[in-house]
């Protein structure tokens, strides 16, 4: 496939820069703008949608702005300073420890997944689809679902049962309980993604590099440990950025199904609340600029520390 | 490097120009929706944003707007219903259009009224016939009506209840007490369920407010001093909502409670107490209906607490009709408000309160009668205040959290004493109250 594009492409080239050379300046100037003109809508719809609430966001967060009222006045970095001056609203990142733990079991598992399932095994297509599959749903649909699986005599219950494990317990009943639940069903939502990334990853490892160790002798755990795990690292490297933002910035799952009750109060969903239920909409958009920075730091932390270096298997 | 930065210039202005085009909306001030005096006359379409998705569907806005038409037969009127009344109106508040007749979402405050809403009188004039004026006026002049009014109180099962053998309502928060434990030990029935989950039932205790006291300025006593200081309505009621849930007569896991299922329940029999108010009574009814058992049997009863040997109720409206300010059609807007809280017969076809002073009590209401209960209307002079420090302490007795919270502290699942909750509560309202300077 490649191969038959370079093909092509290179005459093309060189083509066009002996014409360009000769070309009048209307064609020149068309020629400019073509790439403009197909960047166009990609960078209207961006602008409009990501960058102008953003900036919008930025302005808001200096302003005593409630959401509704025709009227807000500018209030300088008040905000901020009021956001840093109550560490109650960070102590919230605590709840986010839970969801970190998480993470790292949940990287595990998909690793662990999508390295048995690159090998030649039975179904698996089938198993790949079933892993795969609680990421297309809904997160709402996640949070209801999950909600009556955690109900008392629901369907936890009557599985474990069905072992003879008699669990009289509120699920979501207790802090740690409640958050270590949450915590497993965005393990069960995201592992999927994960699974995707890192299969896709192996797959494109060459061929012939497992057969050279397997004709070298190499066992499937050496497979894993000299090839795979080399060969994934920017892959492995950007999911756990993801992961990290994605505990710091919790919110669906615990939202729909726990609303913040019951020590699960995340900082999206403070911020969500400070926002909405008590019409601070510049403290909050004050609190989402922070989150905002904060986990640019920890990437850049992260970026300091394991810094992506070409992978280079042969 | 360098084609990078040349591209984010034009980028970020982009963003920044987009950014300040969404602003909001128009600051018209002042404009008075009058009551049209020849109903041939007034015409236009006005559209009516409502939160009865429910009355919607059913067909019953259409027939009521029918019946407006034989009244008004140039007018047409046009429903907007909405699931989410309260987040999707609040952002449409940010243009010029949301609707012609509308529901004054709880966000609003009070004092922004008249820049988003015409004036329907003043409060002098409209007073005397109406009840809950007083919820909308700012300067003297009043923006909505409500068109019906509620009365807080515990929906019960009274088979239940008499089951348990008592006949007879408490007048003591211990009685009450006494008489769930009653229910847990002669019945199988939940004694109270706590509607922890869904977050919104839970802040119906708010209302206790005024309840406890019989006192009509009990708004403005919380405007004008700890809401938790001891005897004070709120801290009655929380310290019975507390002593409920520390016995252990509610639901076994508050986390996964269902609205919806709790009513059938309720009307079976499986649970015995909740705390609502008159609005509920025609759903756990219509809920008894449905599930075969006996709609009579859902009863209703005040706050245990009396003063001078007499029950006490408050009368508070339900959400406010108002007039946009910015509609072309104002009288006909304005005509459809007066027909609907007047004639229109909504209040009783929901079994509560009619907004018009004088009416009398619904049918369901009999047993309050009987009683002799005290039914009064909170003063709400610092209703716009007291949200405004409930907002600003982020207590929100209007909002679930702390009554979450609450029933957390309660059941054991997270640490503390009641007296130390309730006081970090009044702390931080008395900080905020004292920061905001009423």
């Amino acid at each position: 496939m490649t191969d038959t594009t370079e093909k092509v492409a290179r005459p093309n080239v060189a083509a066009s820069a002996v014409r360009k050379a000769k070309a009048p300046r209307k064609v020149r100037l068309w020629r400019g703008l073509t790439p403009w003109l197909f960047l166009a809508a990609p960078l209207v719809l961006l602008i409009t949608f990501t960058y102008a609430p953003v900036a919008n966001m930025v302005a808001y967060s200096f302003t005593d702005w409630d959401g509704v009222s025709p009227e807000l006045s500018y209030t300088g970095a008040e905000n901020y300073v009021e956001l840093f001056t109550r560490p109650e609203l960070f102590e919230v990142f605590f709840v986010s420890g839970y969801y970190l733990a998480a993470s790292v079991v949940q990287i595990i598992a998909a690793l662990y997944f999508a390295t048995i399932l690159s090998f030649n095994v039975r179904f698996r297509n089938f198993f790949k689809g079933v892993l795969f599959f609680p990421y297309l749903i809904n997160g709402v649909a996640i949070g209801f679902v999950f909600l009556y699986f955690f109900q008392d005599g629901g369907t936890l219950d009557s599985v474990l049962s069905l072992f003879g494990v008699d669990s009289d317990r509120a699920w979501l009943g207790t802090p740690v309980s409640a958050n270590v639940s949450l915590a497993g069903v965005s393990v069960w939502r995201y592992m999927g993604l994960n699974f995707v990334l890192f299969l896709g990853a192996i797959q494109s490892i060459p061929g012939e590099l497992y057969e050279a160790a397997e004709l070298d002798g190499a066992n499937r755990w050496q497979q894993f440990r000299h090839i795979i795990a080399p060969g994934i690292r920017p892959v492995l490297s950007l999911t756990v950025i993801l992961s990290v933002s994605g505990s710091l910035a919790a919110f669906e799952v615990p939202f729909i199904m726990t609303g913040g009750a019951t020590g699960t109060e995340t900082f999206v969903i403070q911020t969500v609340k400070l926002a909405f239920q008590f019409n601070k909409t510049g403290l909050a958009s004050a609190a989402a600029v922070v989150l905002l920075l904060i986990i640019l730091a920890v990437t850049w932390v992260q970026r300091r520390l394991v810094p992506d270096d070409k992978v280079d298997l042969v | 490097m360098n084609r990078r930065t040349k591209l984010a210039g034009p980028l970020l202005a982009a963003a920044l120009l987009a950014a300040g085009c969404t602003g909001s909306g128009g600051t018209s001030k002042g404009a008075d929706a009058k009551a049209p005096v020849d109903a041939d006359k007034v015409s236009g379409t006005i559209t009516v944003l409502t939160h009865r998705t429910d009355l919607v569907q059913d067909g019953t806005m259409k027939k009521y707007a029918a019946e407006f038409n034989k009244t008004y037969p140039k007018v047409k009127v046009e429903f907007d219903a909405l699931t989410d009344y309260e987040g999707e109106v609040k952002i449409r508040m940010n243009t010029e259009n949301y609707g012609d007749v509308l529901m004054i979402p709880a966000v609003i405050k009070k004092n922004d009224y008249p820049k988003f809403f015409a004036s329907l009188g003043t409060q002098a004039e409209r007073s005397e016939k109406y009840h809950f004026t007083d919820f909308t006026t700012v300067d003297g002049k009043v923006y909505g009506q409500s068109p019906m009014g509620a009365l807080p109180g515990f929906i019960y099962n009274k088979r239940v209840w008499k089951e348990a053998g008592i006949t007879e309502w408490p007048t003591t928060p211990a009685q009450f007490i006494d008489g769930l434990k009653a229910i847990k030990a002669k019945t199988d029935a939940i004694p109270y369920y706590t509607n922890f989950k869904d977050m919104w039932p839970l802040t119906n205790w708010t209302y206790v407010d005024g309840a406890v006291s019989c006192d009509t300025r009990a708004t403005t006593r919380l405007a004008e001093g700890d809401p938790w200081a001891e005897g004070e309505d709120l801290r009655v009621g929380d310290t019975l909502l507390y002593d409920i849930v520390r016995g252990g007569l509610i639901e076994k896991d508050p986390t996964t409670t269902n609205w919806e299922g709790s009513k059938p329940e309720l009307a079976k029999g499986d649970i015995a107490t909740m705390w609502l108010g008159s609005w509920a009574i025609t759903q756990f009814r219509a809920a008894a209906e449905q599930a075969g058992s006996n709609p009579d049997d859902v009863g209703f009863m005040p706050f245990p607490a009396q003063q001078d040997g007499k029950f006490c109720a408050t009368m508070s409206p339900d959400y406010n009709q108002a007039v946009n300010i910015n509609s072309d059609h104002k009288d006909a807007a304005r005509a459809w408000i007066d027909w609907f809280t007047d004639k229109s017969g909504y209040a009783d076809d929901n079994l509560t309160l009619s907004p018009v002073k004088g009416a009398p009590l619904p049918e369901v209401l009999k047993p309050y009668e009987d009683a002799d209960v005290k039914i009064i209307e909170l003063d709400d002079a610092k209703g716009g205040a007291v949200k405004e420090i409930d907002n600003q302490s982020e207590v929100g007795i209007y909002k679930p959290d702390y009554r979450q919270d609450l029933v957390d502290l309660a059941r054991g699942a997270r640490k503390g004493s009641l007296d130390d909750f309730l006081g970090d509560l009044g702390e931080r309202w008395e900080e905020a109250r004292k920061s905001s300077g009423s």
